[in-house]
């Protein structure tokens, strides 16, 4: 088993948190794991991405090479493109469909969803509409987690066990609001 | 549970702390600063109370690390790669006195100048000062070469570089911790006159590290952390260093090559080895992540027999960090065209925050300056570096730390006036201070602005020396009273900071205007962690 998925979107929009619950639920599957962030300059509302690999036997390289991604996950959809280089052929891109507009030149968001339509494998989902239909949009990250959670080759258990890991210190409302968002997003779904 | 993952960084810190760490000694720096970090926020350090504050910069940083040495305990500094540009002085030296309790000194090296202003290479210092440098490819590696290299530094009593890169400080993987040990009493060097690099003592010093240096390429042998990897296809022999080694593994299981492999963690490099591995090869393929600076050594200047190849033949680019895709590419692996980014997608550069300080203070700077024209705003490095981008293009330099100020002064005195200089609280108390007292003692015309926003930002929002202290410090510097002015950085005072600044730019001495206004970043910390206190 080996799932190679690069995490992207702007800096502020939470994909660290979602690396982080798929780093812990792989670790405590007893996987392999390997994710490679970044912080630093880009995180000012710059575009920003996270590879993360896991596999059942010793991951060698930190990077991603290019052509061998699985899954390109985005929590915004011109941050989706962006990674494109590294899919692979049969790779999938599941991206949420809200726009972050920062920049002046930001294309016309129909150019874009074409050019997102044009790949053979891709999801786009309003994660922001249903993550505030649940109670807040700052979940909009683990909805995106949970329409690609049936892919990752990591049970919905250790999942949520890794949500409530890593959200308790913030109390069981959190917890509860973060999984019934990695739900919602599951349901909103089916690759 | 002795398994957690961890980034790179963060598996330093672990493993400063379980090889008996006293004190960690840094001042922040993409991609060094989760090191300190971690450690401020372990609960172990702090039962243990090992120091780990941040240090004003770099040098105050070694230095301090270096006097704990002379204490008999362990330390580390920690900084990014042109952090060590500042503490050189110290670092070098440190080689020089050599140590007492074992030092580690981290430089986070970042290729590709992900968050820098260049990709200098930290092992050059390395082989400068002639110490021990190690050099990680894991996380696991980086923890267990933080305790090796606390051990090789009490063996021969000389600081120990850990060099690592980006793609290892902030890459997260599982690290299993080892057996902790105590840290050192309090002990005083055996020899009191060790320190004091007055020159007859400095040269028996210096003959001493020049005496190590065989003992120290025999170290990396005997250690393990340069190894043979024995392989069929000795057409290629593949030198591959720290981070490097890993693109080769990836690279040799997905094509199936079986190429000798000289793994290369620790420096200096043994040259029997070296001769050893390249005799047994075709050809060889150097792979350093960095600057090819094992790859000189290998290629003199004198035309040989061997077959070297690597960034300096252009196999590899010569700039940049290395990827699976280039490393591929060397070893003749066919790479499929990968697909390309639609045309449609644009740049996204970072930016400052809406609402920040930095912002406000540029609309009254950009205004108060116009009747003089462009050109005359030197800057320097943090958050408010950004106002180089549109819509500001308010500033016209960024060189190191601190530069803002004295670029400013230079430039007043070759006759260009008003000069401004824009600088962070952070950076003003890192190297800003000294060179303020240059224009002081020279009465030199320069507006000096202090955008405060009371933190260190563009690192992640660190404690800043400067916060309450600026207007004491700009007085105890001798800036003169009436022109030490404040503003707050907001867009209802536009008017009245606007006509501050004009004011200022026609005075014919130092001034100094503090903008001062709370990073929106940390103030919404700030009010999220006491609204979860209530
Ligand atoms: C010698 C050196 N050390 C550290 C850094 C990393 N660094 C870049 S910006 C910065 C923070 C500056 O803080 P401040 O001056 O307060 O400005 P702010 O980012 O808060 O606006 C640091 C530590 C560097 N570039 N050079």
């Amino acid at each position: 088993m080996k799932r190679d998925i690069i995490l992207a979107g702007v800096g502020g929009q939470g994909i660290l948190s979602i690396a982080a619950v798929i780093g812990m639920a792989a670790v405590e599957s007893g996987l392999y794991l390997k994710q490679a962030e970044v912080h630093g300059m880009s995180q000012r509302g710059g575009a920003v991405q996270s590879h993360l690999r896991i596999a059942d036997s010793p991951i060698a390289s930190d990077l991603i090479p290019e052509g061998n991604c699985d899954m390109i996950l985005s929590v915004e959809p011109m941050e989706a493109l962006r990674y494109l280089p590294f899919l692979a052929k049969e790779g999938w891109v599941v991206t949420s469909s809200r726009t972050f507009k920062n920049i002046d030149d930001y294309p016309p968001e129909d150019d874009l969803f074409a050019e997102i339509r044009k790949l053979q494998n891709h999801v786009i989902i309003d994660a922001f509409a249903i993550a505030r239909e649940i109670g807040s949009q700052k979940v909009s990250n683990i909805v995106m987690l949970g329409a690609a959670s049936d892919y990752l080759g990591l049970t919905q258990e250790s999942l949520e066990g890794a949500l409530d890991t890593l959200f308790r210190r913030k109390g069981e409302d959190v917890v509860m609001l973060n999984i019934k968002a990695l739900k919602a997003g599951k349901n909103g779904v089916k690759i | 549970m002795s398994r957690f993952v961890l980034l790179g960084d963060e598996a330093i810190g672990q493993g400063a702390l379980d090889a008996g760490l006293s004190g960690v000694y840094a001042y922040p720096g993409t991609p060094s600063t989760e090191i300190t970090e971690y450690i401020q926020k372990s609960k172990e350090a702090q039962e243990r109370k090992v120091h780990a504050q941040w240090s004003a910069n770099e040098k105050t940083a070694m230095e301090a690390g270096l006097g704990m040495s002379y204490a008999g305990k362990r330390a580390l500094v920690c900084m990014k790669h042109v952090g060590l540009n500042v503490a050189a002085d110290a670092f070098i030296n440190a080689g020089m006195t050599g140590v007492n309790g074992g030092l580690v000194v981290v430089v986070a090296d970042d290729p590709s100048m992900h968050s820098s202003q260049n990709e200098q290479d930290s092992r050059f210092y390395g082989k400068f000062s002639m110490v021990p440098v190690l050099e990680p490819s894991t996380q696991q590696e980086a923890y267990e070469m933080t305790r090796y290299g606390f051990d090789l530094s009490e063996k021969y009593a000389l600081p120990v570089m850990l060099r690592i890169t980006t793609r290892l400080a902030h890459s997260r993987s599982s690290v299993e911790r080892k057996a902790n040990r105590e840290e050192n009493p309090v002990k005083f060097p055996s020899d009191l006159k060790q320190f004091i690099l007055l020159p007859a003592n400095a040269r028996k010093r210096y003959k001493m590290l020049l005496s190590t240096q065989d003992k120290l390429e025999q170290e990396g042998e005997n250690s393990g952390l340069n190894r043979l990897e024995e392989g069929k296809d000795s057409s290629t022999g593949v030198i591959a260093c720290g981070l490097a080694y890993n693109y080769y593994r990836e690279v040799a299981g997905e094509a199936g090559l079986n190429h000798p492999v000289l793994k290369i963690s620790q420096y200096p490099v043994s040259a029997k080895m070296l001769n050893q591995f390249v005799q047994q090869v075709d050809r060889v393929v150097v792979l350093e992540e960095g600057a090819p600076l094992l790859e000189e050594s290998l290629v003199g200047v004198l035309e040989n027999s061997y077959r070297i190849n690597g960034r300096l033949d252009g196999l590899l680019p010569r700039d940049g960090e290395l990827t699976p895709s280039l490393v591929k590419l060397a070893l003749g692996v066919t790479v499929e065209p990968a697909r390309e980014v639609p045309g449609i997608v644009k740049n996204r550069p970072p930016a400052l925050c809406k609402g920040c300080s930095h912002i406000d203070m540029y609309n009254a700077l950009g205004e108060a300056l116009e009747p003089y024209g462009p050109g005359r705003v030197f800057s320097d490095i943090g958050c408010y570096t950004l106002g180089a981008l549109p819509p500001y293009n308010a500033i016209n330099s960024c060189v190191d730390m601190g530069a803002s100020v004295t670029m400013a002064k230079g430039a007043s005195d070759a006759g260009i006036r008003p000069s401004v200089a824009v600088i962070g609280d952070s950076t003003f108390t890192h190297s800003g201070m000294t060179g303020l007292l240059d224009a002081v003692v020279e009465k030199t015309p320069v507006t000096v602005i202090i955008s405060d926003n009371s933190t260190t930002g563009m690192t992640g929002g660190q404690q800043s020396h400067a916060t309450n202290r600026l207007v004491d410090i700009c007085r105890g510097l001798g800036v003169e009273k009436e022109h030490i002015r404040e503003m707050n950085p907001l867009r209802k005072h536009h008017e009245e900071n606007r006509k501050m600044v004009s004011e200022e730019l026609e005075y014919n001495g130092v001034s100094v205007i503090i903008a001062q206004r709370e990073c929106i970043q940390t103030a919404s910390r700030r009010l999220k962690s006491q609204k979860s206190k209530v």
